[in-house]
């Protein structure tokens, strides 16, 4: 059951970026879990205390591991740690993968948007990842909103896909620094912007929207004016609370 | 016992009684909604009671506004672990909305503008533990917390206080809301850590 605790071990750690690392777990008896879903996670310090935040799954598995990408929050009280201390072989707690309205499924048919901003692309990812391992032929595009190149995460792995994959499409907006030779100046993400680079009302496409919370808000509220149903539109938030998400 | 992480040391605010098990406090108020803040203009709001034998209580912005109101200091917990000490708000009691609203069902469905739906047992309603909130902290509550109105149910996880209030239906059955048809617990108490189904 997703209430239990269950002891994880940390089987992979990759920087993502300088402030953001993608943690591999292993957790015995762990059942694969939904592209989107998140799990929370217990660290207990020696002296008993503990303390619980939630973090996005990057790639849902059909197994026994998923991955997390933590992004270090300045003042965070776990974040810190999950980046910069936890090693490959230790151990730590989670609970979950829980979950069951922001996430994609490979037999959801509609096409899909996924607008993310900044590190709220991680659980977009996993709905990217889902998708491409599927036989799902529907159409995805992905509008990532960035500070700048270097803060992207899955780097390599999105340029890949974009370039490669006939059913995805990226396109990256760059709020502070824009990588040499792109096209347009940094700019703050504006609706002109945001609609121009997704998919059209026509095909009806899920949207998903992640991202801090004014980031979510304001995308959304750029949506249902320019006539997306809200319905169709599902978010989930990080930050803002001095945890993560 | 947990798995102990010698390099983690954290912040210990969790001695405070007043936070439930797994909870840590803050001081920001964060949103958290499944989708878009609907917009709805006090003129068209209203606020409806059903019951089991198909009478339909209802009050418009202006009735509503009419009936005693209640100071109410509490604090708020939310399923993402966060908890806000000492929040003040002001409303309408559930006991004057349902003085007159004759029942014997159990169990509740609150229903909102835009869709959102969540189960209360009647009973977590009634008692003075519930009210339809419009302020918050002395200002008209914002759109982005549930304004103009939201249901207040703070001794259990706030997504039971369902922003944009819109009314209640009673039931004779217990039925999930949305959370609770998407992996969150039916009944949602802190205490007991009813967090997950």
């Amino acid at each position: 059951m997703s209430t239990l605790w269950r002891v994880a071990d940390v089987v992979s750690s990759t920087p993502e970026t300088e402030t953001a690392r993608t943690i591999g777990l292993r957790v015995n008896g762990l059942n694969g879990n939904l592209a989107g879903q998140h799990i929370d996670i217990r660290l207990t310090a020696d002296d008993g205390y503990s303390a619980v935040r939630s973090y996005s799954v990057a790639r849902a598995g059909l197994d026994e591991t998923l991955e997390i990408t933590v992004d270090e929050l300045a003042n965070g009280e776990v974040s810190p740690y999950l980046v910069r201390e936890l090693a490959v072989g230790d151990q730590l707690e989670i609970r979950g993968p829980v979950g069951g309205w922001f996430v994609w499924k490979p037999t959801d048919t509609n096409p899909v948007q996924l607008i993310a901003g900044g590190s709220g692309i991680v659980p977009l990812m996993s709905m990217i990842r889902a998708h491409h391992a599927s036989e799902n032929p529907a159409q995805f595009r992905l509008l990532y909103s960035l500070k700048s190149p270097e803060s992207g995460f899955y780097r390599e792995e999105l340029q890949t896909l974009g370039r490669d994959s006939r059913k995805l499409t990226i396109d990256y907006v760059y709020t502070r620094k824009a990588p040499k030779d792109w096209p347009a100046a940094p700019q703050r993400l504006t609706a002109e912007t945001l609609l121009a680079n997704i998919l059209l009302k026509d095909p009806a496409p899920d949207i998903f929207i992640c991202g801090q919370t004014v980031f979510v808000e304001t995308v959304g509220e750029w949506l249902v004016r320019a006539g997306y149903p809200a319905a169709s539109i599902k978010t989930e938030r990080f930050g803002g609370t001095g945890g993560t998400r | 016992m947990g798995i102990i992480s010698s390099g983690f040391h954290g912040r210990r605010q969790s001695g405070n009684p007043a936070l439930p098990p797994g909870q840590y406090e803050t001081g920001s108020f964060p949103v958290l909604t499944a989708g878009p803040a609907p917009r709805i203009a006090t003129d068209d709001w209203e606020f409806f009671i059903t019951t089991e034998a198909g009478q339909r209580h209802a009050w418009s912005w202006a009735a509503f506004m009419a009936l005693p109101q209640t100071d109410i200091e509490t604090d708020i917990h939310c399923v993402t672990s966060w908890s806000k000490l000492g929040t003040s708000w002001r409303g309408v009691s559930l006991d004057s909305l349902f003085e007159n609203v004759e029942t014997s069902c159990r169990f509740t469905m609150a229903h909102s503008y835009g869709g959102y739906t969540t189960n209360v047992p009647i009973e977590d309603l009634l008692g003075g533990r519930a009210w339809v909130a419009w302020e918050f902290d002395g200002e008209p509550l914002e759109r982005a917390h549930g304004g103009p109105a939201r249901l207040l149910v703070p001794h259990l996880y706030f997504w039971k206080s369902a922003k944009w209030i819109n009314g209640i239906e009673l039931m004779r059955e217990d039925v999930p809301g949305f959370w609770e048809s998407n992996g969150y617990h039916l009944h949602g108490d802190p205490w007991r850590e009813e967090r997950y189904s």
